[in-house]
C-alpha cells in the first residue's frame, strides 16, 4: 500500500483577541492510495478546520503552528500560495461543507466551472464546456445544459451542493475532501453520489476523506474512521470496529444518540453537557468533564492514543489498559 | 380539531428566462419570446394540524424549501391559498403579516446565509425578542436569550463572536435558537439538523419535542434523514417533483409505503454497518422542473409505468388506512 498523504503532528491555532483557539491538537492520520478515511465527531471539534489545513485554506487568523503535511514526498503545510495554487483544485479537491465558499454568487455555474476546467486542464472552449456537461450529469443534475447559465442562488441546496461536487471532480484529483457533502441532499441521490466517490477511488485509485455526521453514511462508505473530540483524534480503527465496538465513551454516546437507539422511546439519547470551549479546556481528557467513568487520573492528565487487540487505538485511560495494573 | 395552517391547491413557478432579449429566439425565421419556468410547487393540498410535526421528504430539488417559503409568506404562491388559523395570510403585505411573524417562526436550509455575518450573536438573538416585545426590559430581554443559548448547547460565553467564527453546526444551532427565541406557535423547520453530530441531533430534537409538549408548538419538518424523520413525526408528506405523491401517518409510511417512489426512497436509507448500493436503483431520466411531464410526475422513472401514467395526472385518492396517495397502478389495483 503506498501512502497518498500522511499528517503528522498537526497543530492548528486561532489566535483570537480573547485567546488562542486550538482547532486542531496534534492529530496524526496518513491515508493510502485509494483509501477512503471517515472523520466523525462533535459539532466544532475541528473536523473542517482539519480539512483546510491540508489545502492551505484556514481563514484567519488560522495558522498551522507545528507539524508536517506529506503529499508526494513534499511537505505541503510549509509551501507559498502559489505553490499550494497548483495543487488545490487540481491535485487535491475540497468539497466544502458551505457550497457558497465554492461558488461565487455573481457568476453563473458556467462560468464557474469553465474557468476551473480551463486554468487546470489543457483544452478548447468547447472541450471544457462538454467536460462540465459530463460531470454535472455525473452529480444528477438534470437538464444540465439550461442550468449552466443561472446564478447558484437560483438552485436548490442539495443541487448546489451537487454542483460544487461536480466542480471538485473536474480535474480528477488524487485525493478529495468531502466535507459533509450529501448533508443536503436526498437518500437516493446521497447513495449515488456516493456510489461515485466509491467507484472513483476504486477504478481512479483516488483517497477520499469523508468528514461526515452520518454514521451509517460513513459506515458504509470509508474503511477506517476517526472519531475527533475538541481537536484531538480520540479514537481511530476499522470502520466495522468503530461502529459495532466502539471504545471511547464519547464515540459510545455518539452511537447511543442515533435514532435506532432509543428503544422505541421517544426521548433520544443525548451525551449530557457540551464540549468545552477551546478558549477554556480543561487540564486533563477533553472528554471528562462529561465521562461517566472517568477516574481521578483523567482530570490531571492528557490520555495519548493506545492500540488495543482489535487494532482500534484509542485514548482513554479507562480503556486502553494503562490503568490496569 | 381544525388545522392551524391550510395550504390548498398551491402552485409556486419562477420564471428564469432572464431579460427580454435573453428570451427572444429565431426559429425557423422567426423571432419568437421564449419562457423558462421552473415549477418548483405544483398543485399541493395539505393542511396541519396544531400539536403535530408533519414532515416533508422528498428528492433534492422537488420543492421542499419552496413550499416552506410560501407557507412564510416569504413567496408568493402563483395559484391557490395558505390560511393560518383560518385566515388567509398569502396575499398579505409585509405590514399586515407581522402579526404571524411573531407566531410563525423559520429555520432556515443554510445556517451560512441565513445569520447576518455583521451582527455577533448576542445582537442576532435579541434583535427578533426585542422586536416583537416592545415592552420587554434589558435584562429580561438578555436573560432570555441566554435561557434559550443554553437549551440549544451554545456557551453564553460566545455570545459577543461573530457567526464566521463558528463551525458549521455551531452556526446552525444559533439559527434554531434565533426561532426559538421569540417563542412561536408555529415553527418551519428547513433541514435544521443537517450540520449536526448526532448528539447535538438528539439534544436538538429533543429539545424540540420538549418544547413541543410544553407549548403546543406546531411543526413543518423537514429533512433528509429518514430515520429521525421517522422518530419525530406525527405525519409525512412524500413530494416529487413539487407535488405530493403520498401523506400517511409516520407509522404508516414507513411500514408500509405505498407509492412507487416512496417505497424506492425508503430502499436507499444507509444502515449501520450496511453496504452501499443496495438501493433500488432509479431508471429513466432524472426529471427537471422546467419541463413536468404531462402525466404522473414519476412516470419517467416508475417501474409500474403505463400509457395511462404518461398521460394523465394521478389524482389523490385516500386509502382505507388514512394515507392519501397519488397513483394510478394502487387506484387500479395494478401495485
Ligand atoms: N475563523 C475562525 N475564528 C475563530 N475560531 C474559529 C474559526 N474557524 C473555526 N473556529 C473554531 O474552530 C473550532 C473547529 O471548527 P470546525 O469548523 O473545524 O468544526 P467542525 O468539526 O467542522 O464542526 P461542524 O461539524 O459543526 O462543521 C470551532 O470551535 C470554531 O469555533
Ligand atoms: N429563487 C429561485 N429562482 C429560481 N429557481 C428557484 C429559486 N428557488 C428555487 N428554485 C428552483 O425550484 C426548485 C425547487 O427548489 P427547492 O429549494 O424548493 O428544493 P428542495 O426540495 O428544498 O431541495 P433540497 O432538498 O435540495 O434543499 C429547484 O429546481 C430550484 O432550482
Ligand atoms: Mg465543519
Ligand atoms: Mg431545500
Amino acid at each position: 500500500m503506498e501512502t497518498l498523504i500522511d499528517i503528522k503532528n498537526l497543530r492548528v491555532d486561532f489566535a483570537l483577541r480573547s485567546g488562542t483557539v486550538r482547532a486542531v491538537r496534534d492529530v496524526s492520520l496518513s491515508i493510502n492510495k485509494g483509501e477512503r478515511l471517515g472523520i466523525v465527531g462533535e459539532s466544532g471539534a475541528g473536523k473542517s478546520v482539519l480539512g483546510f489545513s491540508i489545502i492551505n485554506l484556514i481563514s484567519k487568523p488560522g495558522k498551522i503552528t507545528d507539524g508536517e503535511i506529506i503529499f508526494k514526498g513534499h511537505d505541503i503545510s510549509k509551501y507559498s500560495y502559489d505553490q499550494m495554487r497548483k495543487i488545490r483544485g487540481n491535485r487535491i479537491s475540497m468539497i466544502f461543507q458551505d457550497p457558497m465558499m465554492t461558488l461565487n454568487p455573481v457568476l453563473t455555474i458556467g462560468t464557474q466551472m469553465m474557468e476551473t476546467v480551463l486554468a487546470h486542464m489543457d483544452v478548447s472552449k468547447k472541450e471544457a464546456e462538454k467536460i462540465c456537461l459530463e460531470k454535472l450529469t455525473k452529480v444528477y443534475i438534470p437538464s444540465p445544459e439550461k442550468r449552466l447559465s443561472q446564478y447558484p442562488h437560483e438552485f436548490s441546496g442539495g443541487m448546489r451542493q451537487r454542483i460544487v461536487i461536480a466542480i471538485s471532480l473536474l480535474t480528477s484529483p488524487n485525493l478529495i475532501i468531502a466535507d459533509e457533502p450529501t448533508t443536503a441532499l436526498d437518500v437516493t441521490i446521497q447513495a449515488e453520489i456516493m456510489d461515485l466517490l466509491l467507484e472513483l477511488c476504486k477504478t481512479e485509485n483516488m483517497g477520499l476523506i469523508l468528514i461526515t455526521h452520518d454514521l451509517a453514511v460513513v459506515s458504509e462508505v470509508t474503511q477506517r474512521i476517526a472519531v475527533l473530540y475538541a481537536g484531538k483524534v480520540v479514537e481511530l480503527g476499522l470502520s466495522e470496529q468503530i461502529i459495532n465496538n466502539p471504545q471511547h465513551p464519547y464515540t459510545q454516546g455518539l452511537i447511543q444518540a442515533l435514532p435506532q437507539m432509543a428503544g422505541g422511546k421517544k426521548r433520544l439519547n443525548q451525551i449530557p453537557g457540551m464540549m468545552p470551549s477551546l478558549l477554556d479546556m480543561p487540564k486533563g481528557c477533553p472528554f471528562e468533564p462529561r465521562c461517566t467513568i472517568c477516574i481521578e487520573r483523567c482530570k490531571q492528565e492528557i490520555p495519548i492514543l493506545k492500540e488495543l487487540e482489535s487494532g482500534t487505538q484509542v485514548a482513554c485511560f479507562m480503556r486502553n489498559g494503562a490503568n490496569k495494573r | 380539531m381544525s388545522a392551524i395552517l391550510e395550504i390548498h391547491d398551491v402552485d409556486k413557478h419562477f420564471d428564469i428566462s432572464g431579460s427580454f432579449l435573453d428570451q427572444l429566439q429565431l426559429s425557423k425565421g422567426k423571432i419568437t419570446r421564449k419562457r423558462t419556468v421552473v415549477k418548483a410547487v405544483n398543485n399541493v393540498t395539505l393542511d396541519i394540524q396544531p400539536g403535530e410535526t408533519l414532515s416533508i421528504v422528498g428528492e433534492s430539488g422537488c420543492g421542499k424549501s419552496t413550499l416552506a417559503r410560501t407557507v412564510m409568506g416569504l413567496y408568493k404562491p402563483n395559484k391557490g391559498t395558505i390560511s393560518y388559523r383560518g385566515d388567509r395570510i398569502d396575499h398579505l403585505n409585509s405590514v399586515k403579516m407581522l402579526p404571524y411573524r411573531t407566531k410563525m417562526q423559520m429555520v432556515f436550509q443554510d445556517p451560512y446565509a441565513s445569520l447576518n455575518p455583521r451582527m455577533n450573536v448576542r445582537q442576532i438573538l435579541e434583535e427578533p425578542v426585542r422586536f416583537h416585545n416592545p415592552d420587554l426590559s434589558r435584562s429580561e430581554i438578555k436573560a432570555r436569550v441566554s435561557e434559550v443559548m443554553l437549551q440549544v448547547g451554545v456557551d453564553p460565553v460566545w455570545a459577543s463572536n461573530y457567526p464566521h467564527e463558528f463551525s458549521g453546526g455551531q452556526r446552525q444551532r444559533i439559527s434554531i435558537a434565533r426561532a426559538l427565541v421569540v417563542d412561536p406557535e408555529f415553527i418551519a423547520a428547513d433541514e435544521p439538523i443537517a450540520a449536526l453530530d448526532v448528539s447535538i441531533q438528539a439534544q436538538i430534537l429533543n429539545l424540540l419535542m420538549d418544547a413541543q409538549e410544553q407549548r403546543g408548538l406546531t411543526y413543518l419538518f423537514i429533512s433528509h434523514d429518514l430515520s429521525v424523520v421517522e422518530h419525530i413525526s406525527t405525519r409525512v408528506a412524500v413530494m416529487y417533483l413539487g407535488c405530493i405523491c403520498e401523506l400517511a401517518t409516520a407509522k404508516e409510511l414507513f411500514s408500509n409505503p405505498k407509492h412507487p417512489y416512496t417505497q424506492a426512497l425508503l430502499s436507499a436509507i444507509p444502515r449501520l454497518g450496511g453496504k452501499i448500493g443496495g438501493h433500488v436503483r432509479l431508471s429513466g431520466d432524472v426529471p427537471t422542473p422546467i419541463n413536468l411531464p404531462s402525466g404522473c410526475a414519476f412516470s419517467g422513472r416508475c417501474p409500474h409505468v403505463n400509457e395511462r401514467c404518461m398521460q394523465e395526472i394521478p389524482a389523490q385518492l385516500k386509502l382505507e388506512s388514512g394515507s392519501v396517495v397519488a397513483c394510478h397502478g394502487i387506484e387500479e389495483g395494478r401495485i
